[in-house]
């Protein structure tokens, strides 16, 4: 079974973010796999280990990003395509998928495998835009994958703690709830094994996907607090008396 | 300008958020001199669009076949593609559910479109339409555009409008037009099958009116039975921030955040929540936040409308007795 896990780089979680435009300042902050895409690329190596086949690591973006390709070759990805766009963070995720499903074409793929959404941009919409670009069936915020007889048995997450099972043909693109499995560590065995690995570079204008925009961020910035907090004070019995008051004549909440 | 709301139906009932989309889809209509369509799709939904034509719209388009008695991304797609060929919307809203997440920007895209998914938000500027919408997990927000032609696709997070603010019909009954839909059952990939739910007592926190939440500074499992005499006294569902759930303390369906429910009450009490982003995201949408926090820089109160900055376990017993006081 080959399947191609699609990973985003993102700025790291801790990282401290110096809004530029409609962008981060990006010097001096370090970047990192986007965990929900971890999660596919677990699952991903999971497969591969139950049914054979080879695991192929799909990112986009700066050269920094070979960084994460690699971390995934480590983890036990057989091989990596970067495709190499400096304007990637000015994507829309349309303009993504196009160039993301264009080098997808030239593989042999059974399953393309997404993250849920990225914890920058948080679009969550790569795996269905795949989908659609790539003509293929899709189901999404999966928690279990079986393959049976060249068919896939879903376990999708629904709402307000409902499950689903759902049966979906192959080649697919699925994607991956964060949480379905617990992600491994690379080893230092698969760190230099690694190093022997091959990633593919590409261009979005060599993929000839260069798709015109259908949105724009046009500016990001930090939320103004629109709430002003009333502190209530007094024992605990003055205070339990005052916000019951509040909440029964001001708030009219109980 | 047009605008169609695609509402959604859950299990054979309205998914709420189906109102709050309404709701804002009449606000920008009012603000632009647009008109407002809601479409109902499903199979033996009639009802449902009976239900919408008594609400302040031009139409209720009632979209029907056998395939789409089970959702699929596939049959949505087909027919819904077919819907806005023909009615020629200029904007198509949708509640940011788990199932508009699973289509809709699928049926963008075969349209040659973009979709701004998860908006918390929009403004209208000389004629143009700005969405927000949150990124980086929330620590900033970001103003969005569509460029070039509609139709535009996009969608509203639970709670960032009011379904309580949505406007009747002025003469009683919009004209319900039915529209007919060619799907192949071949064009349907993928199969649905039988629905499901892992815990037995699961309790959908996305419909319940106050919530009762708690997070580290609970401490001790011992100590949960207060908060929940708390959430019994006040008539809430008792819910948890994420270290509660992972401990085991109470069970992960009672989670709030970004890994577990977003929940829009009327009412929320934090009780010993500091507030982090990926709780804060599931229930900022909250109408009245309420925090009790020993450490008065918790980030909980930057969203609150009533703190108290002290010992939620003198608070708690203090409150469940004032509540109970209250009721007699």
């Amino acid at each position: 079974m080959n399947i191609i896990v699609c990973i985003k780089q993102v700025p790291a979680k801790d990282a401290p973010l110096a809004i530029a435009g409609n962008w981060i300042r990006e010097s001096d902050i370090g970047f990192e796999m986007n965990e929900p895409d971890s999660y596919a690329l677990e699952e991903a190596l999971r497969l591969k280990e139950k049914h054979g086949g080879e695991v192929v690591a799909l990112s986009m973006g700066p050269e920094r990003v070979k960084q994460t390709i690699k971390e995934a070759l480590a983890k036990g990805a057989d091989r990596g395509v970067h495709i190499a766009d400096d304007q990637f963070a000015q994507l829309d995720p349309l303009a993504t998928a196009s160039a993301l499903a264009a080098a997808i074409k030239k593989e042999q793929a059974d399953l393309v495998l997404t993250g849920l959404q990225s914890d920058d941009h948080g679009f969550g919409q790569t795996g269905v835009l795949l989908a659609s670009v790539l003509d293929l069936p899709h189901a999404t915020i999966i928690m279990q994958i079986e393959v049976v007889d060249g068919r896939m048995r879903l376990k999708r997450e629904l709402e307000a703690g409902w499950f689903q099972h759902i049966e979906c043909p192959l080649p697919a693109v699925l994607s991956i709830q964060s949480g379905i499995n617990k992600v491994r560590y690379a080893t230092l065995k698969g760190i230099m094994a690694a190093k022997k690995k091959q990633i593919a570079v590409l261009t979005r204008e060599s993929l000839g996907a260069a798709a015109g925009p259908t949105q724009k961020i046009e500016k990001i910035y930090v939320p103004t607090k629109t709430k002003k907090t009333e502190f209530l004070t007094g024992s605990a019995k003055e205070v339990a008396a005052k916000l019951v008051e509040k909440l029964r004549f001001e708030a009219r909440v109980i | 300008m047009k605008i169609l709301v695609i509402t959604e139906l859950r299990q054979g009932k309205w998914n709420n958020a189906s109102f709050e989309t309404l709701a804002a889809a009449q606000q920008i209509a009012a603000e632009t001199s647009s008109a407002v369509s809601a479409l109902v799709i499903g199979q033996g939904v009639g009802p449902f669009a009976e239900e919408l034509a008594a609400k302040d719209v031009a139409e209720v388009l009632l979209v029907e076949d056998d395939l789409l008695t089970a959702y699929t991304p596939d049959g949505f797609c087909v027919a819904l593609y077919q819907v806005i060929e023909s009615a020629k919307p200029d904007l198509v809203l949708f509640p940011h559910t788990y199932q508009v997440r699973d289509f809709a920007p699928k049926l963008a895209a075969l349209l040659g479109k973009g979709m701004i998914g998860d908006c918390i938000g929009y403004r209208s500027e000389s004629g143009k339409l700005i969405f927000v919408r949150q990124m980086f997990q929330g620590k900033t927000a970001a103003d969005v555009t569509f460029q070039g032609p509609g139709p535009w696709f996009a969608s509203f997070q639970s709670g960032a409008f009011r379904a309580d603010l949505l406007k009747s019909h002025a003469s009683g009954q919009a004209p319900i037009n039915k529209l007919a839909v060619q799907i192949k059952p071949e064009q349907i990939r993928t199969k649905p099958l039988d629905l499901f739910k892992e815990a037995k007592s699961a309790v959908d926190l996305t419909q319940a009116p106050i919530i009762v939440s708690i997070g580290r500074g609970i401490k001790a499992p011992e100590n949960i039975p207060q908060a929940e005499a708390l959430a019994k006294a006040i008539g809430g569902e008792i819910a948890a921030s994420r270290p509660i759930c992972d401990e085991g303390w109470l069970p992960m369906e009672r989670q709030i955040g970004s890994s577990g429910q977003t929940v829009a009450p009327k009412l929320y009490l934090a009780l010993g929540i500091s507030g982090a982003i990926q709780h804060v995201v599931g229930m900022k949408g909250a109408r009245t936040i309420v925090a009790i926090n020993k450490d008065q820089n918790a980030p909980i109160f930057e969203i609150a409308d009533y703190g108290v900055v002290g010992d939620i376990f003198e608070i708690m017993p203090a409150l469940t007795e004032a509540l109970e006081k209250a009721k007699t």
